[in-house]
């Protein structure tokens, strides 16, 4: 274990500072260098991982595992350090605890540079060397009051984001206590982390909102500049605290901070110039959007409804079924209009026209479905930006919006969803092609348990939508199948894409649901395939906690934990992913990671990608056994040494079966892999 | 170890007292412990942080509270008439979020209270009577909450009917809510209390979001635009 002392190098409290800072030091000097601690018998060991070379291209899947039933998710011990864990084709690396400056506040988001991940917290942030992913080691801790603490990075920059009203300017720990103060910071934080054990607080931009959240964008075409999108929901502050604040409704005040957020421009040459620069109107205009409709399930339902002779009726733009508890009465009054007692057959057939007819008197519905000039939402919660395929998704309050940010400065919004459900949304990610895109709904703020039986699944879930030409259509909903208990604040939450080629799978954060690995290739089936969760922090009350974010970063799944503090996990090959597959996903290495900035993923030419697309195959019988095992051969003899012309034999040898395959797309995809294998 | 010492002890004084004052206190550093890092320590150390953390609170915060708990209270006296009164599927689902919702945050508002040492408002509810214990008076009525008059009148209306009064009246109750959310954070010192600014800011968007859709689904089912 190496030695080294952590410096608090963020401002301490003016009072005490000489006897606080002996204290501070001799406590960092034991609690720096946490120790992996000891799992619970409900966890498997952490053995070595899963070898990261790729691995021979013979071994597809290992021992099958169909998800553990009873769930042994429910049901877990409650503690705070010492909770009964539950996992499932992961495993666990290491499980560290926060620092002790940091220790009983929350830990919030994760962002990545090189080996380092910077944890946010509401004390202030956290760096943790993480190159030995199973002992993390707390390189940095830097005092300085803010929440969220939302962080993201671009080489030597680190951004904070601040909307609490006890942030200071100073970093100061004692608050602030007018209304109406010079001290106050709700906004974003910069500092030059170039030497990342001592970041440099080199200026602020203060919003009218604060930053709930923001979102760093780095336009392929500007290499002079990034770009921060702010997004701030909490209260407007007083003009007087920040002059041209104003929260009053845009027919009031044109320049309210309502309905909008904002763009701050970062010269990296001159970080402490950047300022914002635009506050676009995204919002405007957004009248009675088409809800997400209804999800093929439901289709095929109706369907079955209609062949049983049941009344469907349209309301609002969707079709239902008319409960049988309304036919009866509705009926009867139908019977009784036209003078009769006993419905018949006749009548049947002549309630069933009038219906539509009824339905839109009785509720009054306008021809045109309803249009009124009332605007949309006032802020989004949080905006993903993927500026590999030029567009955003913004999650904001009601409405799922899609925005083209080719000019980065001026988002424009392509297409708005609202959902049925009154989902209020929260965030956004693409898959890696950019014909999916996935919006989730964090009921309740994150602070209270919707993953109780009693909650409905669609509600706090995710909703899956396909992409095409910037519209969206709705296709299901995802949410963690795992019951959790009344004392567990449970809800979907921040996550990312794992860098799995041909799949789109994604690792997701459920606060004290834990964190749950879903494959979303199919977006209208969403299956999950991998999880860790831990027990209640207390049997008897709420005690907020959990998995904040959970991200995939450079081989391994990271894990910020609001009270427990950091978490590491890598995937287990499986039935459901292979070793290949795993391997290929390690294979994509970044320099840095901001999950609201979605990088987009290239695999590098391996054997592992090769491996990855055939499991594949092998699982969709895209292509015979017999073709499976022959291609199978063929690779395993290339990668120990054999001619590249074999290889070359083998990708033509592809492209001719792929005509006669099922999954002819993938075929030919291991036909390129395979070329490119022959000629690196 | 003296040093050390001197820094617990303040800290303990809070929590025994339930110390609340009207400035909010200037927050101790993070209280030193012994140097072993031991489970069991660290485990003292987040409660010790834990219970610190609920001292910086103002009567206006404890107020906030208080007087949202009564608030939510009439919000669900309301929705509960949904399914008896005919109310259509938008309204109904609409009824559902909010019950579910506004229970859950009243359950968080009363932990918050209790956490600090304050009085605890319990709810009764008898049909379109509402009444709440450990409460003044005067606190039956914050902003935007109906007159009884206009709880009966929403009781009397049925189908197509309630879901028009039904939007009215629970606009107005969350344009009341808003409201409260603005004194709140208008007045010094209030707001620095992590859960309260969660709370409020929550409660603040949540309810903007509601009254958005609400407004919406009014004009369709009034066939005109307010202001018509």
């Amino acid at each position: 274990m190496k030695s080294y002392i952590c410096l608090p190098t963020g401002r301490v409290s003016r009072a005490g500072t000489v006897s606080l800072m002996l204290a501070v030091v001799a406590l960092s000097l034991s609690a720096c260098s946490p120790k992996p601690i000891a799992q619970s018998a409900a966890a498997p060991s952490a053995t070595a991982p899963a070898a990261t070379a790729a691995p021979s291209a013979t071994a597809s899947v290992t021992a099958t595992a169909a998800k553990p039933s009873p769930d042994p998710r429910v049901g877990l011990k409650a503690g705070l350090f010492d909770a009964g864990e539950a996992v499932w084709n992961l495993n666990v690396l290491s499980e560290t605890r926060p620092s002790a400056s940091f220790i009983g506040k929350t830990n919030s988001d994760l962002a990545f540079k090189d080996h380092y991940a910077i944890q946010g917290n509401y004390n202030g942030i956290q760096v943790w060397d993480i190159s030995n992913p199973k002992q993390p080691v707390l390189d940095t801790e830097y005092v300085c009051p803010a929440s969220q603490s939302d962080v993201s990075v671009y080489k030597n920059l680190l951004f904070v984001s601040g909307e609490g009203l006890g942030g200071r300017l100073d970093c100061g720990i004692e608050g602030v206590p007018d209304a109406v103060s010079k001290d106050r910071l709700r906004g974003i934080r910069i500092f030059d982390i170039t030497d990342i054990r001592h970041p440099n607080y080199i200026a602020n931009v203060q919003t009218c909102r604060g930053s709930h959240t923001h979102s760093l964008l780095k336009d392929p075409k500007d290499d002079e500049n990034v770009y921060i999108y702010v997004s701030g929901s909490a209260p407007v502050r007083p003009a007087e605290e920040l002059p041209g604040c104003s929260g009053g409704a845009p027919d009031e005040d044109p320049n309210t901070a309502l309905f909008r957020i904002e763009v701050i421009k970062v010269p990296l040459a001159h970080p402490e110039q950047a300022a914002i620069v635009s506050s676009p109107r995204i919002f405007d205009n957004l009248v009675a959007p088409p809800r997400h409709g209804q999800a093929p399930d439901d289709i095929a339902a109706l369907e079955q409804a209609r062949a049983e002779g049941k009344f469907i009726v349209n309301f609002f733009g969707q079709d239902r079924v008319l409960p049988d508890r309304f036919v009866g009465p509705m009926l009867a009054g139908f019977v009784k209009q036209r003078g009769g007692t006993v419905a018949t057959a006749a009548d049947s057939a002549a309630f069933r026209e009038a219906l539509p007819g009824i339905i839109k008197k009785r509720f009054n519905i306008k021809e045109d479905g309803g249009a009124g000039p009332k605007p949309g939402p006032t802020q989004c919660h949080d905006i993903t930006l993927y500026p590999g395929i030029g567009l955003a998704g913004g999650a904001c309050e009601g409405y799922g919006m899609i925005l083209d940010i080719s000019d980065p400065i001026h988002p424009k919004r392509m297409d708005a969803v609202a959902d049925s459900n009154f989902s209020y949304w929260h965030s956004a990610t693409f898959n890696n092609d950019g014909t999916k895109v996935l919006f989730t709904d964090e009921w309740g703020g994150g602070g209270q348990p919707k993953c109780r039986a009693s909650d409905p699944r669609e509600w706090g879930a995710d909703a899956i939508f396909t992409l095409k030409d910037d519209k969206m259509t709705f296709r299901s909903y995802y949410k963690l199948s795992a019951v959790q208990t009344p004392e567990e604040n449970c809800v979907a939450h921040n996550g990312s894409l794992i860098p799995i080629p041909g799949r789109d799978v994604m690792v997701q954060s459920w606060y004290q649901g834990g964190v749950s690995v879903f494959d979303w290739t199919d977006a209208s089936h969403p299956m999950e395939i991998a999880y860790h969760d831990r027990g209640p922090i207390s049997a008897d009350h709420m005690e907020s906690g959990g998995t904040w974010s959970a991200y995939w970063y450079n081989g391994v799944i990271v894990s910020s934990e609001i009270a427990r503090g950091l978490d590491i996990f890598e995937l287990k090959p499986s039935a459901l992913l292979s070793a290949n597959e795993i391997a290929a996903a390690k294979s994509v290495r970044l320099d840095y990671f901001n999950t609201q900035g979605q990088p987009k993923y290239v695999w590098p030419t391996t054997y592992a990608l090769a491996g990855a697309y055939l499991d594949q195959l092998e699982r969709s019988k895209g292509l015979s056994d017999g073709q499976t095992a022959s291609v199978r051969k063929a690779l395993t003899a290339a990668e120990s040494g054999a001619s590249k012309g074999a290889l070359t034999n083998l990708a033509a040898k592809l492209d001719g079966l792929a005509a006669g395959s099922s999954d002819a797309a993938k075929v030919r995809k291991l036909a390129g892999v395979v070329r490119d294998l022959a000629s690196p | 170890m003296k040093t050390i010492l001197r820094i617990w002890v303040p800290a303990l004084l809070f929590v025994s007292t339930g110390c609340q004052s009207a400035r909010p206190v200037a927050s101790t550093a993070p209280p030193a412990t012994s140097v072993a890092s031991s489970t069991t320590d660290l485990e003292s150390l987040y409660w010790a942080q834990k219970d610190s953390s609920r001292t910086h609170f103002t009567p206006a915060d404890v107020h906030f509270m208080t007087g949202m708990i009564v608030h939510h209270a009439q919000a669900l006296v309301m929705s509960v008439l949904a399914p008896s009164h005919g109310a259509g599927p938008e309204v109904s689902t609409l009824t559902l979020r909010i019950l579910n919702s506004q229970r859950a945050e009243i359950k968080t508002m009363q932990n918050w209270l209790r956490d600090r040492g304050q009085v605890v408002p319990e709810i009764h509810i008898d049909g379109l009577n509402l009444t709440v214990t450990g409460v003044d008076k005067h606190m039956m009525h914050m902003p935007g909450m109906l007159s009884q008059d206009q709880l009966v009148e929403l009781d009397a209306a049925r189908g197509p009917d309630f879901d028009r009064l039904f939007l009215k009246y629970m606009i107005q109750h969350h344009s009341g809510a808003i409201t409260m959310v603005d004194d709140l954070f208008s007045t010094d010192g209030a707001g620095q209390d992590e859960l309260a600014f969660k709370l409020a800011s929550d409660i603040n968007v949540d309810q903007k979001t509601e009254i958005a859709r609400m407004n919406r689904l009014l004009d369709r089912l009034s066939g005109t635009s307010e202001g018509n």
